[in-house]
């Protein structure tokens, strides 16, 4: 990467047709069965760093719209991480600005991110039946501080569904970090 | 006592491999050692000689491990721990270094399939129709775990109980689950309870319900019929705080309790074998050393789940090759440390009983088994990598691990046998049909014999399922074994929080309610 700009090549085709053509030909490799999860995280990683560098050399005119900033956290008592992290480094990869709080996160401070950070986004964790309330919860918090308009939450984890996510108002329910990525592209066209 | 069945263990990994492991864990444990999330923890650890530092985390420590500390923890953790039962005669004996195994259910999937049978009418021939199994899944409830523990009271080859379905009724809350969920597995099997806490300041209660069942303190100690299991570890190496505080409490009660750690190989843990089970062993003596500074003496089993990460979704896999090959391992290193193992068989990636759940639970059955420990869990019944619970899977399961105990038998060679095989043999030999079918009898009335699959189909369909939910309605129909009535007036009285319509007690009312 660092070479290419040495090199007087523009940032915006470094983007395109090096990071953006090889995240198509990564996704196609993955929907036919040749590359698999570890391969999809590998290449968002690499896309994720090649951002940080190429970041400063891209102008306005390179088009590149900024998608938002993303919190994303697995609520309170719930240890449960893998299917988050996996989210988080496949949402970093399309271009979110990623802040993850861990794990076992109450309410309140995901608020007081939200608050802090400006964020456009947040995701829910949660993989138990006795935790999944807590997003019910941090939703809760979220209007009693007048957050609730300011982000979409996106929610997930196995004991998830869309049709708990409309009982405690959430934005959308995602069933895995692909649908993660889809869904919170969709919102952000609207956006911005 | 129920007798387990000890078997001449299948040793994957030499001698020279176990030390290896061994050697590798202990440098794990010094490098880079464990986190530990709980305060009295890290300070346990460290009186007892680890190195302890803070990390960046707030409540987060770095414990480094010497060898010394663990050598120590494996010469105090006994080797024999008694799993007691309400019915006595179905108390458990562990023994460290003897081979023997048991089976049972697990662990608490959300969903239940039901199995409808429905009639279908063949579009291309109209006049041919036939009876074909659907499934539909739901969330579980009490009732249904009254109805799985029912169940379990009538299977054969289960030879412990842990709740195969968790219950999400309306009315539970964190708080009223434990002792609910207790009550449900007590009051319809008379078999070992075993089971995690949801919420750990239930622990009182859920111990003065046992207390009631097995009359008194004192008899809970001697017969503990109840026994729990913490997820102390998150792996890679993390002892979580919540976990490690049951873990404390329930040591310093003197109640067993697994210490499982569940890595996923390419996930949380290394994918390769030595990777994965070095880890693993680690994680676990981490916590088996913990429970020793707790409460020297504590009985602790050592509880190994690990599994393969799945590539296309990084889910849990129990049908990989590779789960067999970690857990056998893992059951050869407790015996190593002469520590009960509490292990894994049994669990489908499939969603639905057929044809890939029978390979993927029938594999695992099979070698898991052979390799002698001591609880195998996730036995009965599970589908979906724990997710989903089926009770006519579950009978299917009992069947094929009584299959799988006979073929782990002990072969009979001795001098009798020779001398009974050679007469049975010459006087075969000097008949005219020179067939052996007569002197099959013995054997044959003895019950020692396996007929014939008892769901067997015919030849227009596999009709197993169908036969399999008749089976299901005969063993609904046998009568509850309840608590006694005084026992379960006193519970009610005396433990909080359990719900009204548990109160008539027996699985009949609780699942027809
Ligand atoms: C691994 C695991 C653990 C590990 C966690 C390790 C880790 N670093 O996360 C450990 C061992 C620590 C653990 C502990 C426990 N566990 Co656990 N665990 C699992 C297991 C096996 C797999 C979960 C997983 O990682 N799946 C793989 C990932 C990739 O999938 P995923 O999480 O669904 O995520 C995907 C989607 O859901 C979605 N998604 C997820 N989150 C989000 C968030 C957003 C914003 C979006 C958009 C999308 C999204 O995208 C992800 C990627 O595709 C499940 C069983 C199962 N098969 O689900 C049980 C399971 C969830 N655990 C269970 C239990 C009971 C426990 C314990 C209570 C055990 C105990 N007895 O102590 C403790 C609880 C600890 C706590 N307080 O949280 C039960 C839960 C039942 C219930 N009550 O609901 C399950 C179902 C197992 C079972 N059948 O018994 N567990």
């Amino acid at each position: 990467m660092r070479k290419s700009l040495a090199q007087g090549i523009a940032a915006g085709r470094i983007l395109v047709e090096a990071i953006s053509g090889g995240m198509e030909i990564v996704g196609r490799k993955f929907e036919q069965g040749e590359y698999y999860i570890p391969d999809m995280l590998a290449s968002a990683e690499a896309v994720g760093v090649a951002m940080e560098i190429l970041a400063p050399h891209l102008t306005a005119a390179a088009n590149l719209k900024p998608k938002g900033k993303f919190i994303l956290a697995t609520v309170e008592k719930d240890q449960h991480d893998i299917g988050k992290n996996i989210v988080g480094i496949m949402l970093k990869g399309a271009g979110f600005q990623l802040v993850d709080l861990g794990v076992n996160v109450p309410a309140c401070r995901i608020a007081d991110a939200i608050e802090r950070e400006g964020a456009d986004f947040v995701g829910l964790s949660a993989l138990l039946d006795t935790t999944m309330r807590y997003m019910g919860h941090t939703i809760e918090e979220l209007k009693r501080r007048q957050l609730r308009s300011r982000v979409k939450v996106l929610i997930g984890g196995a004991p998830t569904s869309p049709e708990f996510a409309r009982e405690i108002g959430a934005d959308a329910h995602c069933k895995d970090a692909f649908a993660a990525v889809e869904t919170a592209n969709r919102l952000a066209e609207g956006r911005f | 006592m129920r007798d387990g069945l000890r078997v001449k263990p299948y040793a994957r990994l030499t001698e020279e491999q176990i030390r290896r492991v061994h050697a590798a864990s202990m440098l794990i444990l010094e490098d880079p050692g464990v986190l530990v999330g709980h305060e009295e923890a890290a300070g346990l650890f460290n009186r007892g000689g680890a190195r302890v530092k803070r990390t960046a985390t707030p409540g987060l420590w770095a414990v480094s491990i010497p060898r010394g500390m663990v050598e120590r923890a494996l010469s105090t953790a006994p080797q024999v721990v008694r799993l007691g039962a309400r019915d006595p005669a179905h108390a458990l004996l562990l023994d460290g270094r003897d081979p023997c195994i048991h089976f049972g259910s697990g662990s608490e999937s959300n969903f239940i399939l039901d199995l409808e049978t429905s009639t279908w009418v063949c579009k291309d021939d109209p006049a041919r129709e036939g009876i074909f199994p659907t499934f539909k899944k739901k969330r579980g409830t009490v009732a249904d775990l009254c109805r799985a523990a029912h169940l379990a009271e009538n299977l054969e080859h289960l030879d412990f109980f842990i709740r195969p379905i968790n219950i999400q009724d309306e009315e539970i809350t964190e708080q009223n689950k434990d002792v609910n969920k207790f009550f449900a597995c007590l009051d319809n099997t008379s078999k070992h309870v075993m089971a995690g806490l949801t919420d750990v300041e239930q622990l009182d209660h859920v111990l003065h319900m046992a207390e009631i069942v097995a009359g008194g303190r004192q008899a809970l100690q001697e017969n503990p019929v109840i026994s729990f299991i913490t997820c102390v570890v998150k792996s890679p190496l993390e002892l979580v705080s919540e976990a490690t505080e049951r873990l404390l409490r329930f040591c310093r009660r003197r109640i067993p309790v697994v210490i499982s750690s569940s890595p996923q190989g390419g996930s949380t843990a290394p994918i390769e074998e030595l990777g994965m089970v070095s880890q693993i062993n680690a994680e676990i003596l981490s916590a088996v050393v913990l429970s020793q500074l707790a409460a020297e003496g504590a009985p602790v089993i050592y509880g190994s789940v690990p599994v393969r990460a799945r590539m296309d979704n990084l889910h849990d896999m129990y049908g990989a090759p590779e789960f067999n090959q970690y857990n056998i391992d893992c059951v050869q290193m407790a015996r190593f440390y002469g520590l009960p193992c509490y292990s894994t068989a049994g669990v489908a990636d499939a969603k639905v009983p057929g044809i890939q759940s029978t390979v993927e639970k029938t594999l695992s059955h099979l070698f898991m088994a052979h390799s002698g420990a001591h609880l195998i869990h996730y036995a009965f019944g599970l589908l979906e990598e724990t997710q989903t619970f089926s009770l006519e899977q579950a009978i299917l399961d009992n069947l094929h691990i009584g299959l799988v105990k006979m073929i782990c038998q002990e072969p009979q060679v001795n001098d009798e046998a020779v001398d009974r095989s050679l007469a049975v043999i010459r006087k075969v030999m000097a008949s005219s049909i020179r067939l052996f079918a007569r002197y099959t009898r013995r054997k044959l009335h003895a019950g020692e014999l396996f007929i014939a699959y008892p769901f067997e189909g015919d030849s227009s369909a596999d009709t197993t399922l169908l036969r399999v939910k008749e089976e299901l309605e005969r063993i609904d129909s046998l009568p509850a074994k309840p608590l006694p009535a005084e026992i379960r007036e006193r519970i009610f009285r005396e433990v909080p929080g359990l719900l009204e319509r548990l109160r008539q007690g027996g699985a009949t009312s609780a699942y027809t309610g």
